[in-house]
This record gives C-alpha cells, structure tokens and sequence, in this order.
C-alpha cells in the first residue's frame, strides 16, 4: 500500500464537539473509484464522529450513492483506505463489513417482500443470534429461547418505529411510508456503529418528512450511532445534518457545517449554475 | 382396482421426483442455477449405499445415512471448486458448467464401478399390505417412499420458515445483495442448500433404486431430467410447487403408461409440461414475476 495514502485528515471541522476526543466511528482517505476510465469518486477523505449525524449531498450523478457503495465494500475502491471504527475494511466482504459495524438501506426499497416484517428484522439479526444449524432441526439445544430472544429483540425494534402491529404482515404489502420504515428498521437490527440512509425521505410528503427527522433523532440519541444520509431535500439536511459533505463530479467541493455550506459559493454554483456576470 | 394401484404406484414414483426436485427448487431458488449434476447424484448416492450393503455388510439404515454423508460431501465439493468461482459470470456459463459436472461424474462412476448394470438390492425389508383380498396389494417401499416424501417435504418447510438458516436462505433468495448488505454469507448459505439438496438425493437414489432396481452409471440422468421437469410443471423456487409437480408427473407418466403406451409414457410426460408452460409459464404454484418500474 502506497504510504501517502494513508495519511490521516484533519476533520475539517465538522465532528460534533462531543465527539472529538473520541476515534471517529468512519473515516476515510483519499478514496477513489474508476469504473473503467471514467473517474466516478476521487479523493474523498471524510471523518464521521461516534453519533454525528452527517450528510452527503451534490447533484445528481454526482456519485453519492457510489461513495455508500464503497463504503458497504459493494465496489471496491481504486484507490484510498476507508476506516471503520479504527480498523481498515479493506480485502473484506460486504457481509463482513456490516459485521464491522455498518448498514444501509437503499434508495429504491430493496426489502425482503415476501417475508413477513418480522422476518425481515430476524433477517438482520442473523448474525447477534446464535443458533446452530443443527439445533432448528432437533428444535434441541437452546433453539426456543434463541427464538425467543430474537423475537422479542425484533419486536422491541418494530415498536421504536411504531410498526409493533405489523409484525405478522408482509413486507411487500406495507404501506410506503412503512416500508421505508422497516428498511431502517432491518439495518439497525444488524447492531451498526454508523447506519446510512440512502434517500429517506424520498417520495415523502412533508408531515412524513418530519416524522422521519424525528427518528433519525431518536435513532442517534437512543442507540448513541452515526447517521449518515444522502439527500435532496434541504430543509432536512439543514435541519439535522451536524456535518455537511458536498460531492459534485465525484470530488467533494464543500465540507463544513449547515451554516457554512449554505453560505459556500461553490455549492450554489454546483446547485445552480454560475451567475452570469453582469455587463 | 387397477386404477388404485396405478394411482399408488403414480403417488410413489412421484415422490421421488418429488424428493430430487426439491433440491433443482432449492438450488435454483437460492442460487439462481440450475444444478444439471443433481441427478448424478442421486446415482452416487446409490452406488455408495449398493456398496456399502454389498461389500462392507452394513445394515440398510446405516448404508443410507452413509450415502446421505458422502453426498452432502460431494454436492459442497461440486458447489465450491465447479460453480463458486462462477459466482459472477453469466448463467449459460454455469449451465455448461453443471453440465460438464454431470458427464465428470457418470464417468468416473463408469471408471470406478464399470458399466455393467448393477442389481440393487431393496433397502426396505418390509412387508407389502394386502387390501380387498389381495386385489390390492401395496409394497413397502412405495409406502416408506410416501412417507419419507411427506416427512421431507414438512421438516423443509419447518426449517425455511423458522430457523435462523432458513431466514438466510429466503433472504439470499430473494434479494443476495440485500442480505448480504445485511451482513448474511451468502457463500456459506448456498453451501448449505446444496448440502441440503445432495442429502436429498441420496435418499432419493435409495428409493428409486430400491424400487427400480438397475443401478448403472446413467441411473440418475433420466429422473434427474424428469425431477427437473417436476420443478418448473410446480413452479421452479417454491417446494411445495416440487412436491406437488413431482407428485403429478408421476402420476402422469404411471397413468400414460398403462394406459395409452409404455414407449410414449416419457413423451406424454413432457408434452404436459410444455401445455402448463404455455398456459402458466411460472408453473402451477409459481410466483407472478412483477418488475416494478
């Protein structure tokens, strides 16, 4: 590995106070992507605190949702180290890197549709569950209480989210406001460090909005996580966002607070164009 | 009585079908492949309990439980080194793969147990039941086939609805990157279907031997194709679809058999599910394939 790649960043500033001091739960350095030749990301070095809430904006096509890909090891990066919690998640699985402590969710509801929302959940579970192989067949060995135990722990989930009622439906039946819901729901089931949202609030009206602000909220303050979203509507991002990162063409031209990304010319430009001087 | 007995007789060769299509359904379900070897399988399967009643004398219990070990062996050996490595490249690649497995296997059976046909010798040391003053008379092997088709069939959908392993293998099937995203190996799980699904076939290879009792190298090649067929007729990914579409074409081919001609009872079979295909092209119990836009 190249030695100059690893040099760490300064957090630019945008860790929430509380949590400097503290390993950033996800950092990145100078993390880049080529699909052929065409350069998708490039030199992206991003520090996440412990229980920031952060957000990823740009236009579109800008790469966001590349940048969660490469975080979740679904591409892997050309170049650069990404950092979860301390630890490098180079060489490792997508599974192993959710194991590491992160999850997703997607920006066109990729659910389990034909399992109930209970199942759903469970699915997430997978790994906090011990559970031999062999003991669902002999029904043997501790099988009804770790049943049990992730039953109750998917149900404790469900009603975080007001969804206790819908436990025995099927996902692909739900409503879409409770869809996206579930989706969260499912991902923190899999215990992350850092959660990213990919679009939460897409296709909601502004009272699901709201509600949806809420419980990323309470989603930090309750399981004490890292929130990381993309997003376009801005009164959401500026209302919860600690730390703002701006992407545009694959390359971050802003980084810093709400306050100092509204006031950044480059993000007005990348947002609206150049202002044409006036003669 | 004649139709009853046929009727048994259907009931019975469906359930091996049965049996070999769950594991094309699970297979396909999870791995999205059509595994063409699993009918060879079932042919090692055979061999491996022939030999070990044959030469080493084992009790019939103990030589299947030792087939089902060396099958669920060799069907994660195949998965590992013949279709892992393929695990991004294109479904026609398997395909010819699975193929290529299929002929590598009756070979080597062919090298090792040579081509002259062996005669297997029932597993099930049972009376047959006699009804209505001998009129009907049922064999032990097609009951003990019933049975192990239905107790199969009940302990698979307990395991995929209940356990956590279960959980996985719905969850891969239905979205692999979704799971895996959610921190699911999916490596692992399809190692775990095929393990499952080479366990089944030697048991099915036990009771189509026990039953038909010639056992050579290409045994397992015809009621693989036909099990096959019974998967896609139910509805290829779902198990209660391979139960009921190899129940059914046993029935069908029983019926055709006796009743319009032996020679064309395997051409009947297939013209039925070409008919299904046309009229319901996801098989009987097959889910509607909606692509959202």
């Amino acid at each position: 590995m190249d030695k100059s790649r690893m040099v760490p960043v300064p957090s630019n500033a945008i860790m929430p106070e509380r949590d400097i001091d503290k390993t950033p739960i996800l950092e990145t350095h100078h993390l880049g992507i080529d699909f052929g030749g065409l350069t998708a990301v490039d030199e992206l070095s991003l520090t996440v605190g412990k229980t920031e809430i952060a957000g990823l904006i740009g236009p579109n096509g800008a790469g966001k949702t590349t940048v969660f890909n490469l975080l979740t090891n679904v591409y892997q990066p050309t170049r650069g180290t990404i950092m979860l919690d301390g630890k490098s998640t180079a060489r490792k699985t997508t599974a192993q890197v959710n194991r590491m402590g992160i999850a997703r969710t997607f920006q066109n509801i990729r659910l389990f549709n034909n399992m109930t929302v209970l199942d759903n959940i469970k699915v997430g579970l997978h790994n906090s569950i011990n559970q031999p192989l062999g003991a669902s067949i002999t029904r043997l060995f501790g099988y009804r209480a770790s049943e049990k135990k992730s039953r109750e722990e998917a149900l404790q989930l469900l009603s975080f989210f007001g969804m206790e009622n819908m436990a025995n439906m099927q996902a692909g039946s739900l409503p879409y406001g409770a869809q996206r819901r579930l989706e969260i729901a499912r991902a923190l089931a899999t215990h992350p460090g850092i959660i990213l949202l990919d679009e939460p609030a897409a296709g909601m009206n502004p009272s699901e909005t709201a509600e949806l602000m809420e419980n990323i909220r309470r989603i930090r303050d309750e399981f004490q996580i890292a929130v990381m979203l993309i997003e376009h509507d801005m009164s959401l991002v500026m209302n919860i966002c600690e730390g703002i990162c701006v992407l545009d063409h694959g390359k971050v031209i802003a980084k810093g607070s709400p306050e100092e990304i509204k006031a950044n010319p480059a993000v007005i430009e990348a947002y609206l164009g150049k202002k044409k001087e006036a003669n | 009585m004649t139709f009853l007995s046929n009727l048994i007789n259907g009931i019975s060769l469906g359930s091996v079908y049965a049996i070999i299509a769950l594991g094309y359904t699970m297979v396909y379900g999870i791995a999205k492949m059509l595994n063409f070897a699993h009918g060879d399988v079932i042919m090692v399967g055979a061999y491996i309990s022939f030999c070990a009643t044959t030469y080493l004398n084992l009790p019939p219990i103990v030589s299947v439980v030792l087939a089902m070990i060396v099958c669920t062996v060799l069907g994660v050996l195949i998965e590992g080194l013949a279709y892992k490595p393929l695990r991004k490249a294109t479904s026609l690649a398997v395909l010819i793969t699975a193929i290529g497995v299929s002929y590598f296997l009756q070979n080597v059976a062919l090298l090792i147990w040579g081509s002259n046909p062996k005669t297997f010798s029932s597993m099930i040391h049972l009376g047959s039941v006699s009804l209505f003053d001998n009129k009907l008379i049922i064999t032990a092997e097609s009951i003990v086939t019933v049975l192990a088709c239905i107790v199969i069939m009940i302990a698979l959908t307990v395991f995929t609805k209940k356990s956590k392993m279960g959980k996985a293998m719905r969850a891969v099937s239905e979205d692999k990157d979704a799971a895996e995203l959610m921190g699911i190996n999916v490596n692992v799980t399809i190692s775990v279907t095929f393990a499952i699904g080479s366990a089944l076939a030697a048991i099915a290879g036990v009771l189509l031997c026990s039953a038909y009792p010639v056992l050579q190298p290409t045994t397992g090649s015809m009621p693989g194709i036909k099990a096959f067929t019974a998967a896609v007729f139910g509805g290829i990914g779902s198990i209660p679809g391979a139960m009921l579409g190899g129940i059914l074409l046993g029935i069908i081919e029983i019926f055709s058999k006796s009743y319009i001609s032996t020679q064309l009872a395997d051409a009947i079979v297939f013209a039925v599910l070409i008919i299904v295909l046309l009229v319901k092209p996801t098989g009987i119990l097959g889910k509607k394939i909606t692509e959202k836009v």
